[in-house]
């Protein structure tokens, strides 16, 4: 996929590394996925700290139109998005392409379905990302 | 302060633990040892055939230090998922190991087995009633699918397991079990909040997963009371931390904060994580909203039979035009076994590696990028036989494809292994997993209480 499918509203954000955007993986711990359940994939990321996970939920920095775009599905195939202020951490879950071991399926536990999602161009307009970390 | 210990000596039974962190664990005085023996992740296969994902030898030694252990201290085991997936084969085989346990340490035990399985007229009749839902993402149920199931099996919430608990059994063998229910159950009988319990169960059941640096074979102990629940490590090298815990607790579920499982949810939106000591967290609040009964039932297909064969392309014009190469192949498999060979009966599939093996279709990237992949030619057909033929031509033709450009006359492929195909027999797929409405959550469930060893192994009474 291009930066020419995207919707204009979204480019700046996913297609380049200009400046106002940063990858995911500079504002988070742990980026994983899992199955939940052998109909879904569960997409977790734990911020680095809680002004960077509150900057990042007051932002919406992670969005279905950015999973659907980062995935190449549509936005029906993603349950709500929802942010866990107890564990400074945002959920995405979405529909698997194949159920868990069917015959199309490629991972069987979903652990490795993270990294569109860590390497993903988000806009960050709080503080670098360096600062807060550990 | 009124509490209780549990005891979590492994992920799954079977996959280990360190002696001397159960013999810590032991030292603190637990009131019950439980483990899960099972999970959906290693996919349908073991559902369908009836088999164990975890090695014979393995639960052998598990049990064979977790029973004695627990019989000496008086303390029940509850095991939950027995063999893997809870199914008849699986407790039998669970069982039989058990069995073995017995007679090895020359013990005597009263056993609680708890049978998993659903009969297919019940949930054929709950279909028919709209008493069956499925979960997201999941197909229509049909009776078709129901009978087209090798096992079928519901998870049973804490009920059952309570009911079992209450005749005072060394040990408690259950088919397929809601995970936290395994270790909850013992706390609800004692009286403690079914919030907390189902909470504190979740993160037993995968024991030191949710440690920091995680494990899947060590130890850990929770203690719940009547303000909440804490859990500690049982090695030096091991922390639970605010965030492990925390983040454990949205582990492989659809929802960080709303569990739903048998009978009601978890509601952990309110929670706090507070970290008492080095190794232990604190957590406070975690409520459960109970709901009208229900089950999650799981049940498996099979859909066809596997041939694969594994090889490595390290000839960069060939990687360039791979998509065309695998048209020329589907092409020429239509010619040899006919047109609608791929159409309706064999699926063939080339899975490479180092492009989009391990994403599939929700690869972003396009093409492959390195200077080698890896190639699985895949092949499900209604036989085995029918497999083995589709897998072993494609496998000859690619060899020996002409493609554009080509600078390697003597083959396309390099073949680590020989024989190079592999026949990996019947592929299974989730067919249910639905939610059926039930009436009495105990009764789906029937018990049979066995004594086991020295000279007085026989059936007892059927609940």
């Amino acid at each position: 996929m291009t930066t020419s499918d995207l919707n204009p509203a979204m480019s700046t954000a996913i297609g380049s590394t200009g400046s106002g955007t940063v990858p995911l993986h500079t504002l988070a711990d742990v980026i994983r996925s899992k199955n939940s359940g052998p109909f879904e994939l569960t997409l977790d990321v734990f911020f680095r700290s809680a002004e960077i996970y509150g900057a990042a939920k007051e932002q919406h920095i992670i969005s279905k139109e950015l999973i659907g775009h980062l995935y190449g599905i549509d936005t029906n195939q993603i349950l709500e998005i929802v942010y866990y202020d107890a564990a400074l951490a945002v959920k995405v879950t979405m529909a698997r392409p194949a159920s868990s071991g069917s015959p199309a399926d490629t991972d069987v536990y979903g652990a490795q379905q993270h990294m569109p999602l860590a390497d993903a161009l988000v806009y960050w307009t709080g503080a670098p990302p360096e600062e807060g970390l550990p | 302060m009124n509490q209780m210990r549990i005891l979590s000596p492994t992920a799954i039974l079977g996959y280990g633990f360190p002696i001397e962190s159960f013999q810590e664990g032991m030292g603190r005085k637990p009131d019950v040892i439980g483990v899960d023996a099972g999970s959906t992740d290693p996919g349908p296969y073991y559902l369908g055939t009836g088999q164990s994902f975890v090695n014979a030898e393995a639960v052998l030694r598990d049990l064979s230090l977790l029973v004695p252990a627990a019989k000496a201290a008086g303390i029940p085991l509850v095991i939950g998922t027995a063999g893997g997936s809870g199914a008849a084969p699986h407790v039998a085989w669970c069982l039989s190991l058990l069995e073995r346990v017995v007679s090895d340490h020359d013990l005597r035990l009263d056993v609680a087995v708890i049978h998993g399985d659903v009969p297919v007229a019940a949930a054929k009749a709950a279909l028919a009633a709209g008493r069956m839902q499925p979960l997201s993402f999941v197909p229509e149920l049909t009776e078709e699918t129901l009978d087209r199931c090798t096992h079928l099996v519901a998870q049973m919430g804490m009920e059952p397991l309570i009911a079992a608990l209450s005749a005072g059994p060394d040990v408690v063998l259950a088919g397929r079990c809601y995970d936290p229910a395994v270790f909850a159950a013992p706390m609800l009988l004692r009286g403690f909040q079914a919030g907390p319990a189902l909470h504190l169960g979740k993160i037993l059941e995968c024991a030191a997963i949710a440690t920091s640096p995680g494990s899947g074979r060590d130890c850990v102990l929770g203690t719940i009371n009547s303000c909440g629940f804490s859990v500690t490590t049982l090695s030096a090298e091991r922390r639970f931390t605010v965030q492990s815990v925390a983040a454990h607790t949205m582990y492989e579920k659809s929802h960080p904060f709303l569990l739903p499982g048998p009978g009601g949810q978890l509601d952990l939106s309110r929670v706090r994580f507070t970290q008492l000591d080095e190794r232990t967290v604190e957590v406070r609040g975690s409520e459960f909203r109970p709901g009208p009964p229900t089950v999650k039932l799981e049940g498996a297909v099979c859909v066809g039979y596997r041939t694969f064969c594994i090889c490595g392309i390290r000839d960069g014009g060939m990687i360039s035009q791979l998509d065309d190469i695998f048209a020329t192949l589907r092409q020429a498999v239509a010619d040899n076994f006919g047109k609608k060979t791929l159409q309706t009966d064999v699926e063939l599939r080339f899975r490479v590696y180092g492009h989009n093996g391990v994403m599939g279709p929700l690869e972003p990237e396009t093409r492959p990028a390195g200077h080698e992949v890896g190639l699985v030619i895949d092949v499900v057909a209604p036989t085995q036989k029918q497999a083995a033929a589709v897998c072993g031509f494609v496998r000859t033709a690619a060899l020996h494809l002409g493609f554009p450009g080509r600078i390697s006359t003597a083959g396309n492929l390099a073949f680590p292994f020989s024989p190079s195909d592999v026949d990996a027999g019947p592929v299974f797929e989730f067919g249910v997993y639905h939610i059926m409405e039930v009436e009495d959550p105990v009764s789906l469930f029937p018990a049979t209480y066995l004594v086991m060893g020295a000279q007085h192994h026989s059936t007892g009474r059927r609940q």
